[in-house]
C-alpha cells in the first residue's frame, strides 16, 4: 500500500491534472473495489433469492435463542467496531497516533470477537447436522448453501480486515503508514459492516422461526 | 513528481526487470507475450477442429501423442473434439480477446498517454499479471489430467459442467480446473480494472484533461468499468460451479437427474440460475473485448488519414453507451433456454437499441475516411479492415436480436460467424494494427511492411472466406458444436465445410509470416526514430522504447486535443499533444 | 494499395451478397428449408424483411468503405483533407434515423411472430406429446387409450428395460397403455401440444422445418405447441452441447395425413 502515497492527488497540483473527485487513488481504488465486491455480494444474495423462491419446501430453522440473539449481539459488536473504526480515522486525521492505533486495535478486536461468535455458530449448526448439501430438517438442501456460502463469504471479508486492520495498525504506529491509509481501511471496513446489515436479515430474520 | 512515482527505482537484477517487474511496460509486454502464446494454441486447435470437421476420419500424425484416449490412431474423437472447442472458447476468449486489447496494450499505453510514469498501483498491477499467469498454467493443465480437458463449451453450461464425470469425459477434473482457473483469471481482472480506473483519472498530467485523452485511453477506461463489474458476478458464480462439483452443493442442478442409469444426488437447484449469471457477465465481456479494440482502431486511423476523426465526442459518448446498455442484455443469449418468453421482448429492444451507437460508430469511421489521403501501411490496412469485418460482423446482430428469428438461428453456424466476426476477427485486426503501430514504440524496431502487407491480405481475404460461408451454412441450419456431420441434412453441406477447413488452414499459416515479421524485427528491424508515424499524442514524445518511467524525467505539459492533423501552417501538417503552439480550427 | 483494398472489399461485397441470390448449388441448399408449419411463415418473412433491410445497410457502407479508400489512394503529395459534407451531424442523424426505424419496425413485427409462437396456449384438443431428452436420444410419449400420461419416477428410469421415462405400470394404471416410441409421428394440420423434459443435462428440440428451437431443461416441464402444415418426414436434432454423442442426438418427426396418423396410432395401441 505505500504506492498510495506516490499518486494522493494532493501535494502535486501544480504537476498534475486535477482528480475529478480530487481524492487519493488509494481511496479511489477502495471505492471502486467496494462497488465491485458490492456486485459480487449482490450475485450470491441474488443466488440465494434466486433459489428461495423456487423452494417450497424452505427452512426456517432459526431460534430466537442462541441464534437470533447470537446475531443481534454480532450485529451491535460490528456496529461498534464500525464507530471505533471513525474514531480511529478521526485520531489520524488529527494526527494523535497513540489513539489512532489504539482505536485501530480496538476495531480489529471487535472484529476478530464477531468472527468467534461467528465460528461458533456455524459450530453449532454444524453439530445440528448442517451442511453445504445437507438439511437436518429435511426441507430444501439450499438453505445450508445459501447460509455458509453467504456467511462464509462475509466472514472471509471481516476475517481479511481484521488481518488488514492489524498490519495497518502496526504499520502507522511504526510510521509505514499515514492517515490516509487509516482512511481507506476504514472504508473497507464500513462496507463490510453495510454488507452485514444486508446479510442479518436477509440470511437471519428471514430464517427465524 | 516522477521521482516519488518511481521511488522504487529501477531495477537492475533480471528477475525484477524482466519477470517480477513492477514497470507497467514490461508487464503489458508480458500480457501480449502470453496472449500470443494462447493464440498460437487457440489457433491449432481450431486448425485440428476444422479438420475433424472437413474430415472426420482423418487421422492427423502425432495427434494420438497429444491425447492416446482422445485420439486414438490419430483420429479424433467426438469427445476430444468437444474439450478442444471448449479449450479454444476459453484460451480466445479470456486469455486473447480480454488480455491483449486491454490488458496487453492497455497495460503498456495507458499510463504513457495520459502523461504518467507508471500505473497507480504498479506491484498490484504485477500481481495482476501473475495472477493471470496462474490462471493460464491452472487451465492449461487441464490438457494434461485424467479424462483431458471439459467439453462443456466456454459457457459450462450447467448441469452438464456441474455433475461429475458421469456426465462425459473431460467432466472430471478438467471441469473443475476450468472453473478455477476462470474464478482465478476474475480476480487478476479486477485488480486490473481498478489500476486502470485509478491511473485515468489520477494520474493525468497537466492539460491532460478529461477531454483530451485519447480514443484508445476512453476505451480501456470504460472497459475498467465494464469490467470491474461484471467479472464480479463471474467470480462468485465460478465458485459455486466449483461448490457443486466438489462440496456437494446443488445451485446449479435440479433434482431427480438420471446419468447413466444411475440418480444423482444434487436436489433443487437451476440450470437457468447459472446462465443468468454467466451470461450477465458473457455479455458485457464481448465489449470488454471489443471496446479496446475500437479504442485501438480509432487511435490509429487519424495517424494514417492524417484528419481528425469526425464527431470525437460522439464517438467517446457511443462507447459510453454501449457499455451502460451492455448491462441490460444478457438475456439476448436465453431466447430459446426456457426462460419466460415475455423477458425475451424486454432483452430484445435494448439489444437492438445497442446498434444504434455502433453504427453510428461506424458511419463515423468510414465518413472520416472520406476526403483522406491515406497512408497505407500495415496498421492502416488493418484498422480498415477491422470497419470492415466490424461490419460484416454487426450486421448479423439484427437477426439474432430478434427472438422470432433468433428461434431458427440460435445454436447454428450463423451465431458462429456472428461472433466471431465481430468480437474474434475484429479485436484481432485491432491487435495487428496495434502491433504494427505501437511494435516500433514498444521494442524500437520497425516491422518489415512488406511481410506486413503480404500477412493483411492474406488474412483479410481469408477471414472473409472463413466466416462468410458460416452465415450461410447457419441460414441452412447448419447446427454448431457438432463433431461431425452425419444428420441427412447436415451431410450434402460438408463440402463448404471442407472449404472453410482449407481457407483456416491457410489464413492460419499466414500468421506463422506475422510471427516470424514479428521476431526478425525485433531484433534484425530497422531502428524506430521517436515518431515514425508523425503522430501526436504522448506515446510519440518519448525515446523508443521508452526510458524506465517513461518520459526520462520529464513532466509532459499537454496543451492540444490528442488528434491535430493536417494542420495547416504548422510546420510537419500535425501538432503533437505536448507542442504548446496556438492552432486555429479547421 | 487503396485500389486494390477497395476492389477486393467491393469483390467480397459482391460475392456474399450473390450467395444470397444464387444459395442452390447442384442439391446443396445454403438456405432455409421448406416451411412445414403453421407459424414458420411469419419467421420467413421477419427473417426476409431483416435480411433486406440489414442486407442493404451491409452492402451500402462496405461500398461506401471500399469507394472512399479507393479515392483516398492517388491523392496528390500537400492534399488538403476534405470533412464530408456537414461532419458529425449527418452520421449521427441517419444512423438514428435508418437504424432506429428498422430496428422499431423490426420489434414490433418481430415481437408479434414471437408472441404468436410463444404468448399464446395450445387450444383445447391440441393432441399432447410428452417429449423425454437424455443423452443421446429423444423419445416420445402419446397418452394412449385413455387420454392420461402416467406420471414420471426417475428412480425407475432404467434404459435397459427399455424404461426410459421412468414409468410404473405396476401400481399407476394410466402409465399402462402409455406410447413410447423413437420417432415422433403427427397429423398433418393439427395442433400439437408438447411437453418438453430431459433427464440429465440440457438438450435443444430443434426441427428446422417448423423453425422451432427450444431447449429442453433438467427440471423444467417446458410447452410447445405448433402445426405442422406439410405431410413429410423431418429431422429432430438436439442443439444445445449436451456431451460427447451430441452430434448424434437426433429423431425423426413424420407428419402424417389425419388417416394414416390414425392408423399409425392404432397400430401402437394394439401392440401395447
Amino acid at each position: 500500500m505505500s504506492d498510495v502515497d506516490i499518486t494522493t492527488g494532493m501535494g502535486h497540483a501544480g504537476f498534475m491534472e486535477e482528480s475529478p473527485y480530487g481524492i487519493p487513488s488509494g481511496k479511489l481504488a477502495m471505492w471502486c473495489f467496494v462497488i465491485s465486491d458490492a456486485v459480487t455480494f449482490s450475485a450470491v444474495l441474488f443466488v440465494y433469492g434466486y433459489l428461495r423462491i423456487g423452494s417450497p419446501d424452505w427452512s426456517t430453522p432459526f431460534k430466537f435463542s442462541p441464534t437470533i440473539l447470537n446475531g443481534i449481539v454480532m450485529t451491535f459488536i460490528l456496529l461498534t467496531s464500525s464507530l471505533t473504526m471513525l474514531a480511529a480515522v478521526e485520531a489520524a486525521k488529527a494526527g494523535r497516533k497513540s489513539a489512532g492505533f489504539g482505536w485501530l486495535c480496538a476495531t480489529a478486536l471487535l472484529g476478530a470477537l464477531f468472527a468467534t461468535l461467528h465460528l461458533f455458530e456455524w459450530g453449532r449448526m454444524i453439530d445440528d447436522g448442517w451442511r453445504l448439501f445437507q438439511n437436518p430438517l429435511g426441507g430444501s438442501v439450499h438453505f445450508g448453501a445459501a447460509f455458509f456460502s453467504i456467511t462464509g463469504l462475509h466472514l472471509l471479508h471481516v476475517v481479511g480486515g481484521v488481518c488488514a486492520l492489524a498490519v495497518i495498525a502496526l504499520g502507522y504506529r511504526r510510521g509505514g503508514y499515514n492517515s490516509i491509509d487509516v482512511e481507506v481501511t476504514g472504508i473497507y471496513w464500513h462496507f463490510v459492516d453495510l454488507v452485514w446489515m444486508f446479510v442479518f436479515p436477509l440470511v437471519y430474520l428471514m430464517n427465524a422461526q | 513528481m516522477s521521482e516519488a512515482a518511481h521511488q522504487h527505482g529501477e531495477p537492475t537484477g533480471f528477475i525484477r526487470k524482466y519477470i517480477f517487474s513492477v514497470d507497467h511496460k514490461v508487464i503489458g509486454l508480458q500480457y501480449i507475450g502470453l496472449g500470443i502464446v494462447a493464440v498460437v494454441i487457440g489457433m491449432i486447435l481450431s486448425w485440428l477442429m476444422r479438420l475433424h470437421l472437413g474430415w472426420s476420419t482423418l487421422a492427423i500424425p502425432g495427434l494420438e501423442k497429444l491425447s492416446p484416449t482422445g485420439a486414438p490412431a490419430n483420429v479424433m474423437t467426438p469427445e476430444y473434439y468437444l474439450s478442444l472447442m471448449t479449450m479454444h472458447g476459453t484460451l480466445m476468449v479470456f486469455f486473447v480477446l480480454t488480455n491483449v486489447p486491454f490488458a496487453g496494450f492497455g497495460n503498456y499505453f495507458l499510463p504513457i498517454q495520459v502523461g504518467a510514469p507508471d500505473m497507480a498501483f504498479p506491484r498490484m498491477n504485477m500481481m495482476s499479471f501473475w495472477v493471470t499467469f496462474t490462471a493460464f498454467l491452472v487451465l492449461i493443465a487441464a490438457f494434461f489430467v485424467p479424462g483431458g480437458p471439459p467439453l462443456s463449451g466456454w459457457t459450462a453450461y450447467a448441469p452438464l459442467s456441474a455433475v461429475g464425470e458421469s456426465s462425459g469425459p473431460g467432466e472430471g477434473l478438467g471441469q473443475t480446473l476450468w472453473g478455477l482457473s476462470i474464478a482465478i483469471f476474475c480476480v487478476a481482472q479486477l485488480l486490473g480494472a481498478l489500476n486502470f480506473i485509478a491511473t485515468t483519472l489520477d494520474l493525468r498530467t497537466k492539460g491532460m484533461s478529461l477531454a483530451r485523452m485519447p480514443f484508445s485511453t476512453w476505451a480501456w477506461f470504460i472497459t475498467s468499468v465494464i469490467g470491474l463489474l461484471a467479472f464480479a458476478v463471474l467470480l462468485p458464480a465460478c465458485i459455486l460451479l466449483v461448490l457443486d462439483r466438489v462440496a456437494g452443493t446443488s445451485f446449479f442442478v435440479p433434482g431427480g437427474l438420471v446419468i447413466n442409469d444411475r440418480m444423482q444426488p444434487h436436489t433443487g437447484g437451476s440450470p437457468l440460475l447459472w446462465q443468468h449469471l454467466f451470461w450477465f457477465f458473457g455479455h458485457p465481456e464481448v465489449y470488454i473485448a471489443i471496446l479496446p479494440a475500437i479504442g485501438i482502431v480509432s487511435h490509429i486511423l487519424p495517424a494514417f488519414l492524417r484528419k481528425p476523426l469526425l464527431g470525437p465526442r460522439v464517438l467517446i459518448g457511443c462507447l459510453a453507451a454501449i457499455g451502460f446498455l451492455s448491462y441490460m442484455v444478457w438475456g439476448h443469449h436465453m431466447f430459446v433456454s426456457g426462460m419466460n418468453p415475455f423477458s425475451a421482448i424486454l432483452f430484445s429492444v435494448p439489444t437492438l437499441v445497442i446498434t444504434i451507437p455502433a453504427t453510428i460508430a461506424t458511419l463515423l469511421w468510414i465518413g472520416s475516411v472520406y476526403g483522406a489521403r491515406i497512408r497505407f501501411s500495415c496498421a492502416s490496412l488493418f484498422c480498415l479492415g477491422f470497419i470492415s469485418v466490424f461490419i460484416s460482423g454487426g450486421i448479423s446482430g439484427f437477426f439474432l436480436a430478434q427472438p422470432s428469428i433468433d428461434t431458427y438461428l440460435h445454436a447454428t453456424y450463423f451465431v458462429v460467424a456472428h461472433f466471431h466476426f465481430v468480437m474474434g476477427v475484429a479485436a484481432i485486426f485491432a491487435m495487428f494494427a496495434g502491433i504494427y503501430f505501437w511494435l516500433p514504440k514498444m521494442v524500437g524496431r520497425m516491422m518489415n511492411e512488406t511481410l506486413g502487407k503480404i500477412h493483411f491480405w492474406l488474412t483479410f481475404v481469408g477471414v472473409y472466406c472463413i466466416f462468410m460461408p458460416m452465415h450461410y451454412l447457419g441460414l441452412a441450419g447448419n447446427v454448431r458444436r457438432y463433431a461431425a456431420f452425419t444428420d441427412d441434412f447436415l451431410a450434402p453441406l460438408v463440402p463448404v465445410h471442407q472449404f472453410i477447413t482449407i481457407a483456416a488452414l491457410i489464413t492460419g499459416a499466414a500468421q506463422f509470416i506475422f510471427l516470424y515479421n514479428l521476431v526478425w524485427s525485433r531484433f534484425r528491424g530497422p531502428k524506430a526514430t521517436e515518431n515514425p508515424w508523425q503522430a501526436t499524442s504522448l506515446e510519440w514524445s518519448t525515446t523508443s522504447p521508452p526510458p524506465f518511467d517513461n518520459f526520462g524525467g520529464r513532466q509532459l505539459v499537454v496543451h492540444q486535443e490528442p488528434y491535430l492533423y493536417g494542420v495547416e501552417g504548422s510546420a510537419g501538417d500535425y501538432v503533437m499533444q505536448t507542442s504548446p503552439e496556438t492552432v486555429e480550427a479547421h | 494499395m487503396g485500389k486494390a483494398f477497395g476492389a477486393v472489399l467491393i469483390i467480397i461485397t459482391v460475392v456474399s451478397t450473390a450467395v444470397f441470390f444464387f444459395h442452390d448449388f447442384g442439391g446443396m441448399s445454403l438456405w432455409l428449408p421448406v416451411d412445414a408449419s403453421e407459424h414458420g411463415h411469419g419467421v420467413d418473412h421477419q427473417l426476409m424483411e431483416t435480411m433486406y433491410g440489414s442486407g442493404f445497410l451491409f452492402v451500402l457502407s462496405q461500398i461506401l468503405l471500399g469507394l472512399f479508400v479507393w479515392q483516398a489512394s492517388d491523392r496528390p503529395q500537400g492534399w488538403k483533407y476534405r470533412i464530408f459534407p456537414g461532419g458529425a451531424k449527418p452520421m449521427v442523424i441517419s444512423a438514428i434515423l435508418l437504424v432506429g426505424i428498422e430496428i422499431l419496425t423490426l420489434s414490433f413485427v418481430g415481437s408479434k411472430v414471437w408472441a404468436g409462437i410463444y404468448f399464446t396456449s395450445a387450444k383445447p384438443g391440441a393432441l399432447p406429446i410428452d417429449v423425454q431428452a437424455g443423452q443421446f436420444a429423444f423419445y416420445f410419449r402419446y397418452a394412449g387409450v385413455d387420454g392420461k400420461f402416467g406420471a414420471l419416477h426417475p428412480d425407475k428410469i432404467d434404459e435397459g428395460s427399455g424404461n426410459f421415462f421412468g414409468l410404473d405400470p405396476r401400481n399407476d394404471e394410466a402409465a399402462r397403455d402409455d406410447i413410447v416410441v423413437a420417432t415422433m409421428v403427427i397429423p398433418v394440420n393439427r395442433e400439437i401440444l408438447l411437453t418438453l423434459h430431459s433427464k440429465d443435462v440440457i438438450h435443444s428440440f430443434y426441427v428446422r422445418e417448423l423453425r422451432l428451437q427450444q431447449d429442453i431443461v433438467p427440471g423444467l416441464m417446458i410447452p410447445l405447441h405448433f402445426t405442422a402444415t406439410k405431410t413429410g418426414r423431418y429431422e429432430i436434432v438436439c442443439t444445445q452441447l449436451c456431451g460427447l454423442g451430441h452430434y448424434q442426438m437426433k429423431a425423426y418427426l413424420e407428419v402424417k395425413t389425419q388417416e394414416e396418423f390414425d392408423k399409425w396410432l392404432k397400430d401402437q395401441e394394439a401392440a401395447q
